[in-house]
């Protein structure tokens, strides 16, 4: 007993002398830049997909972090596990004073709608969504841009004119990444199939795998996935079955480099870093809409470009060019979309 | 000299109590989620600081640590510690939870009635699915001899889906492509923060339902014929048959409380917090930390109470401080571990006591 106390003692006295000495340190790594100014302070309020779900949380969080080196900002985030975290979050946000609170995703967006109500002289943005409030800004991305890059890219490599399409949750905003990705698929290769698989969870790995190896085996050779979380059993099966998958939100070959063909980048942190830009400068505009598209950078194909064949280079950066351009209007809404290709064409928005 | 003899007991009986093991165990976890703050780079007396500073800073984080946070831990906890007392391990209060929370939206949203019927109603319709849904285990166990631990882990999926499948049907779905329920109407919500302003905005009353639950199963299980035939069968299920005991009956009747009390967890929240139920991104959880705080608890109906008001507050105050929210489920992790093992520092301590000798 004696022994065990004196371990704990010494165990509790180290990390009491450890922890004594480290803020001098931290306090000089976090001072801002400029040491007049007040910092700029930005909280973030992630969904129930996490902090560490390597998609759309920590890609925002990725921006946040930038803002904080480049522009000074002091940040933080919020983790919600539950719905029931969204409101406690946004209120604790709220209590400690942040001159923007950002929330990560339209799942949010009700829950912002009240407690924007409540504060009316707090800023705040949501994340794919448009606005819930007089207070808040709507910050979306046109997913559907990138989303027809990479249709380009799997119609060009498939080798069984067969490819495949896995979507976490159907909804309006879910639904521009298929828009897209059939849409670059039809345009560039009219003969190409597209099975499509309905996940109907963002946290679902196991599910996304098994929908995923089923694809595999009806003849898809390239998936692609917008399904958060649930994607990440994507990649693991085109990891295991030596075929091609397509990444979305972030550059996703880190994750199996030898299956990732390329990912449909949705630059959440090039978006959240220009918001807290705006911020800083002071020209946001709550109440109001902003939109990112690929002119900004703040959607596009990743970097990462190994498996491509040349053809497929050259057809995406081609494509990239018409986007620019303006040559191509990529469909966004059920009407564009349905008007370009027909009604029967992309069915999980029924 | 006989306050020295007082307090030699005293010490006698802090070794013996399940109590001292349960805090040794959160402070080894405290040490260890130190270690970790300190490897992934912070001041672990600071995070800590601000940790408790969040919890206690107003009446209103107060009333969130330990009201909207605490009280589907206090149920789903009960829920757990009563199955563990007849010698069953509900593995499935997540299903049970969600259950509850379906049938408490339905009735919720779908039945119009004024709010002294409405709310009753929502509970009433609550443990009913609750009480299926652990009975049904219970018959499968009983009927089929299946396990009911893998019975009840598949359970936890289909009530996942079946959750899903509800809040996506036409009419239940709110519409506009959004991912949630319509909500519930206002006859059926339970807040009570109108009338108290301090707290958090989602306090709600059934924090004295989940006290009077406390301390009805806490007298079902050390006052009745039927806790005594629960603990019976748990202890020694032939001796318990062996002595007229029906113990299929108990099963069923335990799974069935023990639902009951996972699916009110889930009933509350609804009425109390959402007012809606949201398709799943993954399992919230409730269920299986309700097996934590039973831990915590020591099974014992009160200790999970005080369990359960800790868990919440950990919870709240863990995605509020300046460190990843991981470190309180290494926290977490680690007192269940001790307390797990609890039996053999309690062998330690007492063999040495024994070598000793004389005390």
């Amino acid at each position: 007993m004696k022994k065990i106390a004196a371990l704990m003692l010494a165990l509790v006295l180290a990390i009491a002398a450890i922890g004594c000495s480290a803020p001098a340190d931290q306090n000089q790594d976090n001072t801002p830049a400029n040491d007049n100014k007040e910092p700029y302070r930005v909280a973030m309020v992630t969904d129930t997909g996490g902090i560490n779900d390597q998609s759309f949380n920590a890609s925002a969080w990725a921006g946040l972090q930038r803002a904080q080196e480049e522009l000074g900002c002091e940040v933080k985030y919020f983790e919600s596990k539950t719905d029931a975290d969204y409101a406690p979050n946004l209120e604790t946000a709220v209590d400690e004073g942040y001159d923007l609170i950002l929330c990560i995703g339209f799942l949010m967006a009700d829950t912002l709608k009240e407690v924007a109500a409540n504060y009316p002289d707090q800023t705040f943005a949501i994340v794919d969504n448009s606005s819930v409030g007089d207070n808040v800004i709507g910050v979306n991305f046109a997913t559907e841009q990138c989303s027809y890059l990479v249709g380009v890219a799997a119609a060009t490599m498939t080798q069984t004119n067969n490819v495949g399409f896995v979507i976490g949750m159907v909804s309006p905003v879910m639904n521009t990444f298929g828009y897209g990705f059939y849409a670059g698929v039809r345009d560039t290769n009219p003969d190409c199939q597209i099975q499509c698989y309905n996940a109907n969870s963002f946290g679902d790995a196991a599910g996304g795998k098994a929908a995923t190896i089923n694809m595999y085996t009806n003849g898809a050779d390239v998936v692609y996935h917008a399904a958060g979380a649930t994607g990440l059993g994507v990649i693991e099966a085109g990891k295991e079955q030596g075929k091609l998958v397509i990444g979305v939100d972030q550059d996703q070959s880190s994750l199996a480099p030898e299956a990732v063909l390329t990912s449909a980048v949705k630059r959440v942190d090039n978006g959240v870093f220009a918001l807290c830009k705006d911020g800083v400068e002071g020209t946001l505009k709550p109440g109001s809409d902003v939109n990112y598209d690929i002119t900004s950078g703040a959607v596009d194909v990743a970097p990462t470009d190994t498996l491509m064949s040349d053809e497929c280079k050259a057809a995406v950066a081609a494509a990239k060019e018409k986007i620019l351009s303006g040559e191509i209007k990529v469909p966004a809404t059920t009407e564009a979309f349905d008007a370009a290709y027909g009604s029967d064409y992309y069915t999980l928005d029924d | 000299m006989k306050n020295s003899i007082n307090t030699k007991r005293f010490i006698e009986k802090l070794q013996e109590s399940a109590f001292t093991y349960t805090l040794i165990s959160i402070i080894i976890g405290f040490i260890v989620g130190a270690i970790a703050l300190l490897i992934a780079g912070y001041n672990p007396i600071e995070s800590y600081g601000k940790l408790f500073g969040v919890i206690f800073r107003s009446t209103k984080n107060i009333s969130y640590s330990f009201i909207e946070y605490s009280v589907p831990y206090i149920l789903t906890g009960l829920s757990v510690a009563f199955a563990f007392k007849t010698g069953v391990f509900n593995i499935g209060a997540e299903g049970q939870y969600v259950m509850g929370s379906v049938a408490a939206m339905l009735v919720g949203a779908f039945v119009k009635a004024p709010a002294y019927i409405h709310i009753p109603l929502c509970i009433i319709a609550a443990l009913a699915a609750g009480a299926l849904w652990g009975g049904l285990v219970g018959f499968l166990k009983i009927r089929f001899g299946a396990h009911e631990v893998l019975c009840m882990i598949m359970f936890n999926w289909i009530a996942y889906y079946f959750s899903n499948f509800i809040v996506n049907l036409d009419g239940v779905n709110v519409g506009g492509g959004k991912t949630w329920s319509v909500p519930i109407a206002d006859t059926a919500k339970i807040t009570i923060s109108d009338w108290l302003p301090g707290l958090s905005p989602k306090a709600h009353f059934g924090v004295f339902i989940a006290l009077i639950c406390v301390v009805v199963i806490y007298y079902i299980i050390n006052r009745t014929t039927l806790g005594f035939k629960l603990k019976a069968v748990g202890f020694n299920r032939s001796a318990a048959e062996y002595a007229g005991i029906n113990a299929n009956g108990s099963v069923l009747t335990a799974l069935s409380i023990s639902g009951m009390l996972a699916s009110l967890a889930g009933a509350l929240q609804v009425m109390g917090v959402t007012y809606k139920v949201s398709q799943f991104a993954g399992q919230e959880g409730y269920g299986f930390q309700g097996i934590t705080v039973a831990l915590i608890g020591g099974t014992n109906p009160f200790g999970v109470l005080l369990g359960a008001e800790f868990f919440g507050a950990m919870k709240f105050g863990g995605t509020r401080f300046d460190a990843p929210s991981e470190i309180v489920d290494i926290i977490m992790g680690c007192i269940v571990l001790c307390i797990a093992i609890s039996s053999l520092l309690r062998m330690m301590i007492s063999s040495n006591k024994k070598n000793k000798g004389g005390v």
